[in-house]
């Protein structure tokens, strides 16, 4: 008879068969057994946090900037219940976690036992599926099969629940043979002729508009590589989503920037005037789309996706390819070049007059700002932190708030999974958690935690963790004492009755850095940023930048929801136009 | 517009809500109804009436048929929903109205009164299969298999002639002919 394993040694087999380097984790009374075995596998490290929650968007971090699965482990209970808003925020951002819970033992289940609650049902709408574990016998199945829920498809969090008589329990173990595909869900279903109607849409095309999402990042390197060829390929104008940043390179003339909500002029006129619209790996969500009756009204939509759920969903579409973007491009490109004299020459003629028309809208330059030298103007602080940076390849994560919008339309990406960002569920405390595992995949590459004081301090306790593994993460704070996005709103459209959102408590996050056993800097004048930046870069362990900007600044340019793109707030330069009235407030 | 100033566009026009019927083939394993039934509420969608057993002991599968309304839209999407859980095998869906499918509902009815007036329902009943499931001399159990709206229509019918207590199930379907749903 082969030897027996625990429940908690097979925790571990399934773990290294599927070639895992890292836990984001934190112990407690359900999971001992596991951590108990954790000795005995040197190839697995384990990250100890401060707050699950903190594991949780760690293991994201991890997942989005590596392309590989985030591994958490907890404990039952309340272990559980604070993970789940990382869980959520997973599955709306379509991040790979699998989240190990500990449950209290089987006889115990149901009877209000000490930290037991019902794991499974409580994130059960918040994750892609998840399992509780009753027999060991099935432990290494489920196990398994939950690396293959998770990355496979639209990727997102799973979650094993294993009851702590379960970890005890022995049974045999054996690597299992290929996972067959679970219930046969087929992800590449497109045919050659939805191939040909796109390429005869993108011949015939005068306006087109290319816009693409967080699906061309999850569909890893290659198909933005295949983005780059294609978009080459045809010579249309290309935007992108909060979460596709990275994916082309932003600093490139084919990219008129981010559109949405604070989106740029251009892109947002160009998606509203455009007669093709090819949505490549996006959801049409609701900070995107704007009024959805009048979105896009004269195109023709094409929505390329590997989830058939999210066609139709929100905005009806003219052609739906299902599959995988990368084998959507590969084979789309493969069709254009086999045309002799194809759409390769003769489109960019087509389309040159829309090039002019979006060059006008370019001129606007929509992301403009009035500059100071008495206050540091945050759009300025990004600005010079990209410049500073931009020779290296730098990690960027975010909080959410005003500073992720200027972040995002202000640092240019040039690469896919450099940018990391909380955008579906918009989780405040999200970016300093990120970083920590983001630095754990690179460990030699810049990660900076692009942050609002607000947001960063919902998880802060995660410095300790960045300190207690020497990771040099940087924490570049926008101090600008309010809840910016919420004051901006209230400004807009509740006549500046700026309801709780300013702190007047805050700490000095110097003396808070210091307090971790890290660097703190600070800045509040202009002539100082420069060299203050460069300091922070300099250092090798981690640090928080205070830097204190104008504490009015808004946001722009804004569409307000329930308009149209074409009818957009612009910044302080084009003052006249920079009133919401009437109708439009009750819309933002 | 219900909240003034919302973060949130306002709804757009719809389409026209139509009543369909939902069949879900999954593994028969625990939380599996709960996953379905979570992923209506959930998302808001409605459910009329909802009926569930396994079907196959041996391969384990369970068969739920949902009765629902929504516009062509919400029904495409909760089929597609359907077809997104890990426990979903197929998902078949049905028009109300569609002659090539047989919807079927079952009731009990107990009816307390005169032997006179029982009969008055026995005969009410009669279209609808009935059969007497118990029988005292001053009560009779009657169970019916009908349609939904039929089974409305004798539960008022019957109101009049003692119906004290009725229970129903929910619908289920089957295709008509040879064929069966892949």
């Amino acid at each position: 008879m082969s030897k027996l394993y625990s429940g908690a040694e097979i925790v571990f087999k399934c773990l290294e068969d599927q070639d895992v380097e890292f836990i984001f984790g934190y112990p407690g009374g359900a999971v001992l057994p596991i951590y108990d075995e954790l000795k005995n596998h040197s190839s697995i490290k384990h990250i100890l946090v401060r707050h699950e929650q903190g594991a949780g968007h760690a293991a994201e971090g991890y997942a989005r900037s590596s392309g590989k699965p985030g591994i958490v482990l907890v404990t039952s209970g309340p272990g559980a219940t604070n993970v789940v808003t990382a869980l959520t925020d997973a599955y709306m951002d379509s991040v790979p976690l699998i989240c190990i819970s500990g449950q209290v033992p089987t006889h115990l289940i149901g009877t209000d036992a000490f930290q037991e609650c019902d794991t499974t049902g409580i994130t059960r709408p918040c994750t892609k599926h998840n399992w509780l574990v009753k027999d060991i016998k099935d432990l290494t199945k489920i196990l398994h099969e939950a690396f293959e829920v998770a990355t496979t498809g639209r990727p997102g969090p799973v979650l094993v629940d294993i009851p702590k008589d379960i970890q005890f329990a022995k049974t045999n173990y054996s690597k299992p043979k290929k996972i067959k595909k679970v219930n046969g869900k087929s992800h590449n279903r497109f045919t050659q002729s939805e191939i040909n109607e796109l390429i005869n849409l993108i011949s015939k095309a005068k306006k087109p508009m290319i816009y693409t999402g967080g699906g061309v990042i999850n569909s890893g390197p290659k198909a933005s590589e295949a983005l780059r060829e294609f978009v080459r390929l045809v010579g249309f104008p290309i935007t992108s989503t909060l979460q596709g940043l990275g994916a082309f390179p932003g600093d490139d003339n084919q990219f008129i920037g981010m559109l949405g909500m604070h989106g740029t002029y251009e892109a947002n006129n160009a998606m509203h005037d455009c007669d093709l619209l090819i949505n490549i790996g996006a959801r049409f969500d609701d900070r995107i789309t704007g009024k959805i009756d009048e979105f896009s009204p004269k195109s023709k939509k094409v929505h390329i996706d590997i989830d058939p759920s999210s066609i139709n969903k929100i905005i009806k579409v003219d052609l739906a390819i299902v599959g995988d973007v990368n084998e959507v491009l590969k084979s789309t490109i493969k069709k254009i070049n086999q045309k002799q004299n194809g759409i390769k020459v003769s489109n960019k003629q087509k389309i040159s007059k829309w090039w002019e028309q979006i060059q006008k809208w370019r001129e606007k330059d929509s992301l403009g700002f009035i500059n100071s030298d008495k206050t540091i103007k945050p759009q300025h602080a990004v600005k010079r932190l990209y410049e500073l940076t931009k020779s290296q390849d730098t990690f960027i994560t975010t909080e959410v708030g005003q500073h992720q919008m200027w972040a995002a339309q202000h640092y240019k990406f040039n690469k896919p999974n450099r940018w990391m960002t909380s955008g579906g569920l918009g989780t405040m405390g999200y970016g300093l958690p990120a970083a920590v595992g983001v630095q754990i995949a690179h460990p030699d590459k810049l990660v900076i935690d692009i942050a609002g004081e607000a947001s960063v301090l919902m998880t802060m306790q995660e410095m300790s963790t960045a300190v207690q593994y020497n990771l040099p993460i940087k924490i570049f704070v926008l101090n600008n004492q309010y809840m910016g996005m919420v004051r901006q709103w209230q400004e807009l459209l509740h006549e500046k009755n700026y309801s709780e959102s300013y702190s007047e408590a805050l700490p000095d996050f110097v003396k808070l850095a210091e307090a971790y056993g890290c660097k703190g800097i600070k800045a509040s004048k202009p002539q100082e940023l420069d060299e203050k930046i460069k300091e922070m870069i300099d250092h090798k362990g981690p640090v928080i930048f205070d830097c204190q900007v104008d504490p009015k600044e808004n946001c722009f340019p804004m569409i307000p929801s329930g308009k149209p793109h074409n009818q957009m707030i612009l910044g302080p330069n084009d003052k006249e136009e920079n009133k919401i009235t009437g109708k439009g407030k009750a819309l933002v | 517009m219900a909240n003034p100033k919302s973060a949130y566009s306002i709804p757009t026009k719809k389409g026209k809500p139509d009543t369909h019927i939902i069949v879900v083939w999954v593994d028969n394993e625990a939380g599996v109804l709960a996953r379905v039934v979570g992923l209506f509420s959930g998302r808001g969608y409605n459910i009329e009436s909802l009926a569930v057993a396994e079907i196959d002991a041996a391969k384990n599968i369970s068969r739920i048929t949902i009765v629902t309304t929504g516009t062509p839209q919400v029904i495409d999407q909760i089929k597609l929903q359907l077809k997104k859980l890990v426990p979903v095998h197929k998902v078949a869906d049905f028009k109300r109205e569609d002659k090539k499918v047989i919807f079927k509902e079952m009731a009990l009815l107990k009816v307390v009164g005169k032997k006179k007036k029982i009969e008055k329902c026995l005969k009410a009943c009669k279209t609808y299969n009935p059969v007497i499931l118990d029988k005292s001399s001053k009560s009779v159990v009657i169970q019916i298999t009908a349609l939904r709206r039929e089974i409305d229509k004798m539960s008022k019918k019957l109101k009049s002639l003692g119906l004290i207590s009725t229970s129903r199930t929910g619908a289920i379907a089957m295709t008509r002919g040879a064929e069966v749903f892949k």
